[in-house]
């Protein structure tokens, strides 16, 4: 899982569907820019999401997956854009009849940025790094199935896993491929991608060049440079002077108007995976009472609070399940607005004259203003909220630590992250035994079929316990100069690949 | 004045580790754990205490100090618990645009902000002496970030004349680049600056005017310009100088503001960011620097203060010459 810490660390999104919204009034530039490009052509790209360093494994953050995923360091497999899972350094793997063992046949003629051939060790390498006792990475827990990798020759690994484990190939996706002789890993690389580590400034900008020893398609343009910003006004005018061609991911639409209708700018609007969360604490009063939690979701205009944060992008769900994760259903009819509703269910609960209670929220947009719009909402219910407005920091050691809340606000960064309601110790404290019980088996299902199924189920069951209420799905902007095609809509998981990027002169 | 120096000297030194110790202690002070900076929101226990014991914050206090203590008596400003890169460097790197960046918006607004407060002093009874001080005091109530805002929508989205900001990935290898972008970030700091170094200029020179030497100096028969030159200009100049310092080591790390609206990678940005981190070393880091220029600032504002007032030397070193 994972849930957005502060503003800057993350802002995550995924996968597939893209609904393209070419805003630009003429429309020329949308066509234009897929006919002839420059090979040698420099892409600027500006991001607020600055690398603390270049590991993915030692707290490398946000940026380092968006600037380093896919671009210079390759997994096994690949997540693509559209949310799908497929092979890229593994040429082809089988699963054992008992679903434990994974044999992964490696891709031929691959070639680390040194100049290395990759072989099997560097892959247990980079498996092992994950797993390491000082590993930071946010996979390590979902890949702790992990009981012995083998490699019989340089190009088959064998891993064997304690238990079934259907996302295995899935979380693989996470890992990169490192070369198992490479040194400084926090200042400089040694992958496999179609781009290769020119210079990182820190604090300024990360340049990547294109890599001619590349096993597959080469990256479309000669360079790629990372601009980072602090400050997303200083992002945007970037983008206006043409200091930036593309904005990886605009957080406010209040910067769109300046784009929209503007021939020389295209605005996309993707999926995202970001959720914002009015999480209950389920083991506290009156949170117990699923009635009082069904009420509160019924209390509150989602619709509304969406169109008042992000005037007209982003959607509506009705769980913890975007369109993109494979187990999704529409189930924004469950607990749906209706405050006459919510009235009576608190009535039945004993809370005819509502209740008082202290809603936790992160200091950083958008939570200050969600607070604000569920206070009125539900004073129309005749509970009174008290916002208490806190850190990133104290958020992480109040509520997620020590649970000392009734309800808090929470963005939830990643896609597939549902199972969380079957640990019934995670901070929202929702313990539902039959929950737990389709969870645990949905990861031993021995088809993505039979996992569906089942983690179907669970999304039905916690959106009618109302287990949180789930504001909306946040929308994944990407806006870019007309001359720019290739470029990844949806940023899954905060990727951005730019090896098809290409730009007309 | 030897006595003077070396006395000035320990004095900076025992600042400095003074300050070492309370800058220390705060910090740990602060509530929050650098470890969660570091982990994702869903590492175990383990994870964490992993990530404690590598930056060393599992450690009692004292040891923790002296190992910091350690490190910089050897010149070494530790490593970074976020980044794990090491701290000296990256400070260098950002010195090398927040000082060209903080000395010429110094020397523009020095040069404005002198014959600016003189004449508004000196013309105080005419309508541009009066408009001189109206400005000037108009320009303490600008935020530095809207004056940087409108200098960005003018000249930068409007006219294309200078970037909206960023700094060349090369640095002063791109020189041309490094110079277009640091003007208007120069201007800016210059710009709020002089509109306070302009009352104290004009303050300071009111005080010279009104003097009773300088009435004896016209009337034994000196010039206005020679009086003022010879009398004028070295009093005015010893309270100005002392706030020139002070304004100076100010802006060294007041940047921060112009430095995010500019997108600059200068040593204000970089503190924020390990404010935002709990990343100690970091802190501890920058701040060590910006102590020791402020002290060295301060220094070197007394010195030329002694050198341009004897009187001053006579009290400070308690009457030995």
């Amino acid at each position: 899982m994972s849930i957005k810490k502060t503003s800057v660390f993350s802002v995550a999104t995924a996968a597939a569907l893209a609904v393209t919204l070419t805003a630009c009034g003429g429309g020329t530039g949308a066509g234009s820019a897929s006919g002839a490009y420059d090979k040698n052509a420099t892409v600027n790209i500006g991001s607020l999401y600055e690398p603390q360093n270049l590991d993915n494994t030692a707290g490398g953050g946000q940026g380092v997956t968006e600037a380093l995923n896919g671009n210079v360091y390759e997994g096994l497999f690949r997540l693509t854009d559209d949310g799908k899972v497929e092979k890229l350094l593994a040429q082809d793997y089988k699963v054992s009849d008992d679903g434990l063992t994974y044999t992964f046949t490696l891709r031929d003629g691959v070639k680390f940025h040194s100049g290395k051939t990759l072989t099997s060790a560097d892959v247990k390498y980079s498996l092992e790094k994950v797993l390491g006792k000082d590993s930071q990475s946010a996979r390590k827990s979902n890949l702790e199935v992990v009981k012995d990798i083998a490699t019989p020759d340089a190009r088959t690994v064998k891993v064997t896993l304690s238990k079934k484990s259907i996302s295995f190939v899935y979380n693989l996706s996470y890992v990169w491929i490192i070369n198992s002789q490479a040194k400084n890993l926090k200042s400089t690389e040694d992958g496999t991608g179609p781009y290769k580590l020119n210079k990182w400034t820190r604090g300024s900008a990360l340049s990547l060049d294109r890599f001619a020893g590349y096993w597959g398609h080469a990256a479309a343009s000669k360079q790629v440079v990372f601009h980072y910003y602090k400050d997303a006004t200083a992002l945007n005018n970037a983008l206006l002077t043409n200091a930036v061609d593309v904005v990886t991911s605009e957080q406010s639409p209040d910067a769109l108007a300046q784009f929209k209708n503007n021939q020389n700018y295209k605005i996309t609007d993707g999926n995202s995976t970001t959720k914002l969360l009015l999480a209950f604490n389920d083991k506290a009063k009156p949170f117990t009472d699923v009635r009082v939690r069904q009420a509160v979701s019924a209390a509150i205009d989602d619709k509304k609070l969406l169109e008042s944060v992000w005037g007209g992008y982003g959607k509506l769900i009705g769980s913890m399940v975007p369109p993109t994760d494979p187990w999704y259903e529409d189930l924004t009819k469950v607990n749906a607005y209706d405050p006459a509703k919510a009235k009576q269910l608190l009535a039945e609960a004993g809370y005819k004259n509502g209740f008082d209670i202290t809603l936790d929220t992160p200091n950083y947009d958008p939570h200050p203003t969600a607070a604000t719009f569920i206070k009125s909402q539900l004073a129309k219910v005749g509970i009174t909220v008290k916002i208490n407005t806190i850190t990133p920091d104290e958020w992480y050691t109040k509520v997620y630590q020590n649970h000392d809340f009734t309800a808090t606000l929470q963005e939830h960064v990643n896609d597939r992250d549902l199972v969380w309601y079957g640990n019934p110790d995670f901070y929202w404290g929702y313990d539902n035994k039959q929950v737990q019980q389709w969870v645990a088996q949905s990861e031993e299902a021995s088809t993505a079929a039979g996992q569906t199924a089942l983690l179907k189920k669970v999304n039905r069951k916690t959106a009618e316990d109302a287990a949180s209420d789930w504001l909306y799905l946040y929308p994944q902007i990407v806006v870019a100069s007309s001359k720019l095609s290739g470029y990844p809509h949806n940023g899954l998981n905060s990727q951005f690949f730019a090896y098809d990027i290409k730009k007309t002169g | 004045m030897t006595r003077y120096l070396l006395r000035r000297l320990a004095f900076l030194v025992v600042s400095l580790v003074l300050a070492s110790v309370v800058l220390f202690l705060l910090l740990r002070m602060l509530p929050g754990d650098p470890a969660n900076a570091l982990t994702s929101v869903g590492a175990s226990p383990e994870q964490i205490a992993a990530a404690r014991h590598s930056i060393g914050s599992d450690k009692p206090l004292p040891e923790q100090f002296t190992h910091w203590i350690g490190q910089l008596a050897s010149g070494d400003l530790g490593t970074s618990f976020v980044s794990s890169l090491p701290v000296g460097p990256e400070v260098l790197a950002r010195l090398n645009v927040t000082v060209p960046l903080t000395l010429a918006a110094f020397v523009l607004a020095v040069v404005i902000a002198v014959p600016a407060g003189f004449a508004a002093a000196y013309k105080r009874h005419t309508w541009y002496g009066a408009l001189l001080s109206g400005i000037s005091q108009l320009g303490i109530a600008v935020p530095v970030f809207w004056l940087g805002m409108i200098l960005i929508a003018v000249f930068a989205l409007n006219a294309g004349w200078l970037p909206a900001g960023g700094f060349p990935p090369d640095g002063w290898a791109q020189p041309a680049e490094a110079v277009r972008s640091l003007i208007l970030p120069v201007v800016t700091i210059a710009l709020v600056m002089s509109a306070s170094l302009i009352r104290y200029v004009r303050s300071a020179t009111l005080d010279v005017l009104d003097s009773d030497y300088l009435r004896t100096a016209r009337a034994l028969g000196s010039s206005f310009s020679g009086a003022m030159w010879r009398h004028g200009l070295r009093n005015a100049s010893v309270p100005v100088i002392s706030v020139l310092g002070m304004e100076l080591a100010s802006t060294l790390l007041g940047a921060v503001v112009v430095e995010s609206v500019y997108a600059l990678p200068g040593l204000g940005s970089f503190l924020a960011t390990g404010i935002s981190q709990h990343d100690y070393p970091v802190i501890q880091g920058v701040l060590f620097v910006s102590t020791l220029a402020v002290l060295v600032i301060g220094f070197a504002a007394d010195l030329v203060q002694r050198i341009i007032d004897p009187r001053l030397r006579d009290r400070l070193s308690g009457g030995a010459r």
